[in-house]
């Protein structure tokens, strides 16, 4: 499965609280009703916490979900 | 639903019934497309309407005697469209005629006897789809009197009669018609037809035809019996047309009689309502005919007639952009699909289920059992989308949830002959009414009254949810026998509703009946300004409700006025089949449109209907309002409630009355409840629109605080933390205060999993 890019702002000033890491890009796996994205998206890389930026929430993702549903 | 309930279905809505013009003319010329075309200037598109329904247009449109003009449904406001002149009039200005494809040869020929126009019209026709046809006549000169054309100039005739030529038409001129020639001719040809105005069937000794199909007892010949004087030019060349198109099916082996019902002028059933058409008399005819400009005149006469009664009335049928046949097909192919996009889901849950479509109709299209059909099948195929109505839903549990619902007698008592119900919306609207209300009718009913807090099972019914709906009748029948099955007093229109038809064991009666008959309040309070009822349409079919509510305001000095559309054929405010769910902008121009509707101050007696009304920037009161007033000051319009507040208004009233009347302890908050958080104006906004509950928020700061789920970002004080509860991932940008409180900026939401990072 290929990673996709959808994100092209940069994220490096964005830190996890409990890390205390930066969040560097990293191949996230995003599911939903029985269909699984690779997605590229800045991450902690101790913990693996995900930050998914408003504009990704509500544009391409809310998107996604809504044609998934309509599958 | 198969392919035949389907067509069952479609067949009841009439739009696409052909027009009062098209239906009545012998030919069935489109008038109203003919006539939307020339109002437009189109002249030519115009012209091509009736060449594509005429045969030989070039003569047709000029002799026609437009029998459709007593049928036009503008014959009842001013005056038929005068069809004829128009057609005369494009005749005449028409610079282009579409040119005639006629089909390849079919190997087959015809001959004609007589050359009057139902001869020249089945020649015509039978050339047009490759036959060679012969028309047989005593002399060419016969045929201006045998087809009426005395008046048509000669150079059109000649033209027209030109045109049959090219079509490979050939006119022999030796023959007498008689029964000698028509056996002759069949012996030769494959089929005759003998035109009635050369050669009646009577005249030929053949027994009457069938007039469906102009056959006779002699295998290939077709003719008709004599016509009536006077008969329309029309329907003579129709009598052509019928026996082109019997001979046709002959040649084909194909049935002569199958589906031939409208081939005869007929009686359409489309409607179309009249009532806001002002009379407007035709156009006068000069002399010379038509010009242009008094042409296009006549032609904006036309009423373009369809029915769409229920579209004009319903934003939800407008949205869509089409009508209830269209919609029943989307939802027919919805459902069909096995693989790809299925692109009726948001029609099927966009409407409202209130009815008023079906009112309208005069067929009474079953658009509410069509869309609550398609989401009770697409759940159990588990194909609802999820987030179509899952907020509603988790309202539902919550408001029949430990810290909302409440099924108690009556302080002090053992028994009670009556239970308050003022369903789930009316204590997350209007708590402090609900209470006071409780309060007088413990006062006032003999016998003791009990409460009850919990929803009706709406929201599962509407959704489709039938599993759901049950368990949720079960539950509500189970609090009711617990009280000893009292009679149940109802607030809420919808749960009048819903309780008659799920719960028809149980005694019920509307609160406004009971206030009526055992004891207003001691202090009602109505506003000085006028008042407009909107009645909520889950009351469509509840005469004896909406009767009540009358008297009540009768009672209270007040004359309401009502909105154009009230009582049976009153609107939905946008509450109704969780449209607000499936389709929040719709619902919002649902609400607008009614809120426009109402003159002055808005009342109403639901308080979804209120609060959504109240939403859409409409002063809007609730009867309790005005019945049970804070203080003895005539009411204020309120605003509605956010969905935050709806559920911290049931939690409280629960704990208020757990307090005060049955002295119990209530269940301890949750501890999410214990931090301290405010909310900027723009985030509140935000959570709104995006259902995002004040409840989220602080479940996902809780969380995020104790898993450590909070990232933050370089040079600036707001941080952001994450929870996924159940199905739904939240997030929320806040700071903190110098108190250890929160202030939140932002939230935001998705429903995809992250469910794994590759390191």
């Amino acid at each position: 499965m290929s990673t996709l890019k959808v994100l092209s702002e940069d994220f490096s000033n964005w830190t996890c609280e409990a890390c205390g890491e930066t969040l560097v890009p990293r191949p996230v796996t995003l599911d939903y009703l029985e269909s699984r994205f690779r997605v590229e998206l800045p991450a902690c890389p101790r913990c693996g916490l995900v930050l998914v930026p408003e504009s990704l929430a509500l544009g391409k993702m809310a998107e996604v979900e809504r044609l998934l549903e309509d599958k | 639903m198969d392919q035949a309930e389907l067509h069952r279905i479609e067949a009841r809505c009439i739009q696409e019934e052909p027009p009062r013009c098209r239906a009545a003319c012998p030919l069935h010329v489109d008038a109203r497309e003919f006539c939307t075309l020339l109002a437009a200037g189109r002249i030519d598109a115009a012209w091509a309407v009736l060449c594509r329904t005429l045969p030989l247009p070039g003569i047709l449109a000029r002799i026609c005697d437009a029998p459709c003009r007593a049928a036009c449904l503008r014959s009842q406001c001013g005056g038929g469209i005068d069809m004829a002149a128009l057609e005369r009039f494009c005749a005449t200005s028409a610079r282009k005629t579409p040119p005639l494809h006629p089909l390849p040869s079919r190997g087959k020929n015809a001959a004609i006897i007589g050359c009057g126009l139902p001869a020249l019209a089945a020649a015509w026709d039978l050339a047009r789809k490759g036959f060679a046809v012969r028309i047989h006549c005593r002399a060419m000169a016969d045929i201006p009197a045998s087809a009426y054309l005395e008046d048509c100039p000669t150079d059109i005739v000649e033209r027209e009669l030109e045109r049959l030529r090219t079509l490979g038409v050939t006119f022999v001129e030796d023959a007498e018609p008689a029964p000698k020639l028509v056996e002759a001719l069949l012996a030769a040809t494959d089929a005759v037809f003998v035109d009635p105005r050369a050669c009646p069937a009577e005249a030929l000794g053949i027994p009457a035809p069938d007039p469906t199909t102009l056959e006779t007892t002699r295998p290939g010949l077709f003719a008709a019996p004599s016509p009536a004087p006077g008969t329309s030019p029309a329907a003579l060349a129709a009598l052509g047309r019928k026996a082109a198109l019997s001979i046709e099916r002959l040649m084909q082996g194909a049935s002569l009689t199958a589906g031939r019902e409208r081939e005869a002028p007929f009686a359409s059933r489309l409607y179309t309502n009249i009532s806001d058409v002002a009379p407007l008399a035709p156009v006068p005819v000069p002399p010379t005919g038509y010009d242009d400009t008094s042409a296009r005149e006549e032609a904006r006469r036309c009423l373009r007639c369809e029915c769409m009664e229920c579209v004009r009335h319903c934003a939800y049928l407008e949205h869509f952009k089409g009508y209830p046949k269209t919609y029943a097909r989307q939802i027919y192919n919805n459902a069909s699909i096995v693989m790809g996009t299925r692109q009726a889901n948001t029609l099927i849950n966009s409407c409202m289920l209130c009815g008023l479509c079906e009112e309208l109709c005069p067929e009474h299209f079953p658009m509410v059992a069509l869309c609550l059909d398609a989401r009770r099948d697409m759940v159990q195929r588990g194909k609802m989308p999820p987030s179509a109505h899952e907020f509603a839903l988790r309202d539902m549990t919550f408001a029949n949830g430990e810290s909302c619902a409440v099924a108690k007698l009556q302080p002090g008592t053992t028994t009670n002959r009556w239970v308050f119900f003022p369903g789930c919306q009316l204590p997350a609207s209007a708590p402090d009414a609900v209470e006071r209300t409780y309060a007088h009718l413990r006062e006032t009913l003999p016998g003791g009254t009990a409460l009850l807090l919990r929803c009706c099972g709406a929201p599962a019914h509407w959704s489709g949810r039938q599993d759901l709906f049950a368990a949720s009748v079960d539950a509500l029948r189970a609090d009711w026998e617990a009280l000893g099955t009292p009679t149940l007093v109802t607030a809420c229109p919808t749960c009048a509703q819903m309780l008659r038809e799920h719960l028809p064991e149980a005694n019920t009666a509307s609160l406004w009946a009971v206030l009526g008959q055992y004891g207003m309040p001691p202090s009602p309070a109505v506003p000085a300004g006028p008042l407009c009822l909107h009645d909520p349409c889950t009351t469509r079919h509840d005469d004896a409700l909406r009767a009540q509510v009358r008297t009540l305001c009768a009672a209270l000095g007040i004359t309401p006025t009502e909105p154009s559309l009230s009582g049976r054929l009153t609107e939905c405010c946008g509450f109704g089949g969780l449209l607000a769910d499936a389709n929040a902008p719709l619902a919002a121009t649902v609400a607008a449109r009614r809120a426009e509707k109402l003159d002055g101050t808005g009342l109403t007696y639901c308080a979804m209907c209120r609060d959504l009304l109240a939403q859409a920037g409409k002063p809007c009161l609730h009867l309790l309002d005005l019945l049970f007033p804070a203080d003895d000051t005539p009411p204020t319009p309120r605003p509605a409630p956010g969905i935050s507040k709806r559920r911290e208004n049931r939690v409280r009233l629960r704990e208020r009355l757990m307090d005060t009347l049955w002295r119990e302890a209530n269940a301890p908050r949750p501890e999410h409840e214990s931090l301290a958080i405010a909310y900027t104006p723009a985030a509140k906004e935000i959570m709104e629109k995006r259902r995002i509950l004040e409840s989220d928020v602080a479940r996902t700061l809780f969380a995020a605080k104790r898993d450590g789920h909070i990232l933050a970002r370089a040079g600036s004080p707001r941080r952001l933390a994450t929870h996924r509860p159940s199905t739904v991932t939240y997030w929320v940008e806040f700071e903190c205060d110098a108190a250890g409180g929160y202030v939140v900026h932002n939230a935001w939401s998705h429903r995809m999993r992250v469910s794994g990072v590759e390191s």
